[in-house]
């Protein structure tokens, strides 16, 4: 494993930045807040990434995609968060396209991959329940084999981008019950089904997730993902990609807060000298830097260990998700303390990072829950 | 890449050719370790065989130049040698702050004299060498230290007292700072200066630390006359020697508690809460141990990463990125905060000094823990290291 980005990743970087710059400030994101669109990100641009190839990236060529890696893709979701776009990579490339390629049947992949990677095709992934938190395995939603059929009922919640997407991969109890690992099977639900009832959610970071509630909804033999009862081992394997891409935006929303920041301590003046040159605030600078540090060399090794397919690849996800969680709150607290009143007006950009931190900190695992399993992944 | 293979088969042939076998797997530790000097101390015969052979071939300095008593090996040659001799577990043939801190420093600032004189010296493990830089009133503000150089003809005649000079009764030279120009600001009066110790009017006074032992000394100079040869730099130009020094300081004490975040001490962790929570296998017990635990290892990981990320960007050839300001801060917290665990999980086994009730694996992780409370202070002060990435990363204004 190398810590070091290609030539490509390189100019893939720049590109991103360069795309960001143009066309998504905050002011984008906080226009989509006011204006309570209610998908809450533009469909337009994902398009133009897709034209870009970066929503296609870690998709195989034979089905639309660029067949490159997380790493790669890291370096896109940083520059894209940096200025907290909103665009759908963690609901449609990560959990629902990495359930499908890691799951779906050759049929599925076909049918369902290349629109994803032009663009025009979004997917979400419904695998939280109330009450579940970070227990892919805690699921209530039925799935009850009828005639040819199978018929989901019950409620999903925290549902990312479920009122934009197309298609939802639903996760649903075939057998078992509580939180038996066994016993859990992936559909395939279109979102426009009968029975499929989708409620917006308001959420601080303003995106775009739902509740999904599934009524007798009908779904046929050819529309389960992966193999029967056996589905709580795939989830794993998904939200273990998609927590490495949210770290990656979640190192390019922390580096951003804090530029932002020291920017900030530079120019702000009282007792007629830039509080940056006050100790107490310099030291709390320098640790917040080094938090950063740390949280970036855990992310590169957890999408290097991802596309290298290696044992540990899980335990470096948990030590990623872990430092990031704790580092982003970490910095963006410091980021609105440090700001001081201004820091806490909606008319100033910080307390936007501060709310997706806050976010990104609680999806798919918290520190505690990473270290934990990082504990048990590591034998003690 | 060819020749770097080749250069591992003869390099490991001749190791396992020349290696004692006597001294395989031991002085595994800086401390254990063979430091050379007038005064030296081997562990055993086959350690002064080892050092004299490896010496011999330039190879307890691998990358420094033949002409100095180097072994003129290339940074990949030199890594491959570590490898194999990491591979046989054979000890390092010398330790010590000539090669580490003063060599370095004669090689980017000493004049062709200078280092003819004492680089062979350091490779051969002849000469001892130790910092003077601390001084009672000036710890993190070293620029502000008294000792006095006065200049009588060829000579500069040294008054004075430095404090924290590690194994001061052990070595033979000390690099010092000592202030030439009274009136000059003060990083601009201060000059870089080799003293031998045998010179009349040096003597040394052991500190004993809260650990109960330590290898720091007091050092006095009563009008000690310095041949102004000694000078390394300018006269009156000392202060930059003196930083570039403290950066190979700090990259050195950033590798010695490093290497440990790295594979194997984190395990310790492990094993010290499997003993004293009485849990031989299976998930730890105690809830809130292990997630101190978790975060420790968790942290380790991350710093060694870290560590790598540098290298594997110096090795595409890019400059030192901004991280490496965090070593020195990073591992020595790191190693304090693993030390706390320790104590902490071995309860009221870990509060032994001495003698019966206690192990001796816990007595040691004691002391180790009272020692290890010196880390961040050490070498510059954990404050110091956030002042500099402060200052030097951040640009954040004085």
């Amino acid at each position: 494993m190398n810590l070091v980005h290609s030539e490509d990743q390189e100019l893939l970087a720049k590109t991103a930045a360069d795309f960001v710059a143009a066309h998504s400030p905050v002011a984008r994101v906080r226009k989509l807040r006011d204006s309570k669109d209610p998908i809450g990100f533009s469909k337009e641009l994902w398009r133009e990434m897709a034209g870009l190839g970066w929503v296609g990236i870690p998709f195989p060529e034979g089905l639309g995609g660029a067949g490159m890696g997380f790493a790669d893709l890291a370096v896109v979701l940083e520059a894209l968060g940096r200025t907290l776009a909103p665009e759908p990579f963690v609901s449609t490339v990560l959990l629902g396209g990495q359930a499908v390629l890691l799951g779906g049947s050759e049929a599925q992949r076909k049918e369902i991959l290349p629109g994803v990677c032009s663009g025009e095709t979004l997917l979400a992934l419904a695998f939280e329940e109330p009450g579940s938190r970070y227990d892919v395995s805690r699921v209530a939603v039925r799935a009850d084999v009828e005639g040819d059929e199978w018929r989901l009922s019950g409620r999903k919640v925290h549902v990312l981008d479920g009122a934009a997407a197309d298609t939802i991969v639903v996760s649903a109890r075939t057998a078992g019950a509580g939180s038996d690992p066994e016993g859990i099977t992936l559909f395939l639900v279109p979102a426009r089904a009968r029975g499929v009832r989708i409620t917006a959610e308001q959420r601080i970071d303003s995106r775009g997730a739902a509740i999904v509630d599934l009524d007798s909804v009908a779904v046929g033999r050819a529309d389960v993902v992966g193999p029967v009862d056996r589905g709580a081992v795939l989830l794993e394997r998904v939200i273990d990609r998609a927590a490495a891409g949210l770290c990656a935006e979640t190192l390019g929303l922390m580096s951003e807060a804090f530029e932002r920041t020291l920017a900030y301590l530079k120019t702000r003046v009282q007792f007629g000298a830039p509080i940056g040159s006050f100790q107490a605030l310099k030291h709390r600078a320098a640790l917040c830097f080094i938090e950063i540090e740390l949280a970036r060399s855990a992310t590169m090794a957890a999408v290097r260990a991802l596309d290298e397919g290696s044992d540990d690849a899980s335990k470096l996800v948990s030590v990623a998700k872990a430092r990031c969680s704790d580092a982003a709150v970490l910095v963006t607290n410091e980021a609105v303390q440090m700001h001081g009143g201004i820091g806490m007006t909606d008319e100033h950009d910080i307390g936007f990072y501060m709310k997706r931190a806050r976010v990104a900190e609680l999806s798919f695992g918290d520190s505690a829950w990473h270290r934990d399993r990082f504990a048990r992944l590591e034998g003690f | 890449m060819a020749d770097l293979e080749e250069f591992r088969v003869e390099t490991n042939a001749w190791l396992r050719a020349n290696g004692p076998a006597s001294i395989v797997g031991t002085m595994q530790t800086n401390e254990e370790g063979i430091w050379g000097g007038r005064k030296a101390v081997f562990p055993s015969p086959d350690a002064k065989r080892w050092l004299a052979i490896m010496a011999e071939r330039g190879w307890t300095a691998p990358t420094w130049p033949r002409e100095y008593g180097g072994g003129g090996l290339s940074p990949d040659e030199a890594r491959v040698l570590s490898q194999e001799m990491a591979k046989l577990r054979l000890p390092p043939p010398l330790v010590g702050f000539g090669l580490t801190m003063i060599g370095p420093t004669l090689l980017q600032f000493g004049n062709e004299d200078q280092r003819r004189e004492h680089l062979p010296k350091i490779c051969r493990g002849e000469i001892r060498w130790c910092q003077g830089y601390s001084e009672p009133d000036a710890g993190s503000d070293l620029a502000s230290l008294k000792t006095r150089a006065v200049r009588e003809g060829d000579d500069l005649v040294v008054t004075g007292q430095k404090v924290w000079t590690s194994y001061a009764d052990k070595s033979d030279w000390i690099f010092a700072l000592v202030r030439s120009d009274p009136h000059a600001k003060k990083q601009e009066g201060i000059t870089f200066l080799l003293i031998d110790m045998a010179t009349p009017g040096v003597s040394v006074r052991p500190i004993q630390l809260i650990s109960g032992a330590s290898p720091f000394c007091e050092t006095y100079f009563d009008e000690v006359r310095v041949p102004l040869r000694n000078v390394i730099g300018a006269l009156h130009g000392g202060w930059t020697v003196a930083k570039a020094l403290l950066g190979h300081e700090r990259s050195m004490i950033a590798d010695v508690f490093g290497g440990g975040a790295r594979k194997g001490a984190s395990s310790a962790l492990v094993e010290i809460a499997r003993r004293h929570l009485d849990a031989p296998e299976g998930p730890l017990p105690d809830p809130i141990q292990r997630d101190r635990i978790a975060q420790t290892e968790l942290d380790a990981r991350c710093f060694a990463l870290t560590v790598q990320r540098s290298r594997d960007g110096a090795k595409a050839g890019h400059r030192p990125g901004p991280e490496t300001s965090m070593f020195k801060y990073y591992a020595t917290e790191l190693n304090e905060r693993r030390h706390e665990l320790m104590v902490r999980i071995a309860g009221p086994q870990g509060l032994g000094w001495e003698g019966e009730g206690f192990v001796a694996e816990d007595l040691a992780l004691t002391r180790a823990w009272l020692r290890s409370r010196g880390n961040s202070i050490e070498g510059g002060t954990s404050e110091i290291q956030l002042n500099v990435i402060a200052k030097r990363v951040l640009g954040l204004p004085d």
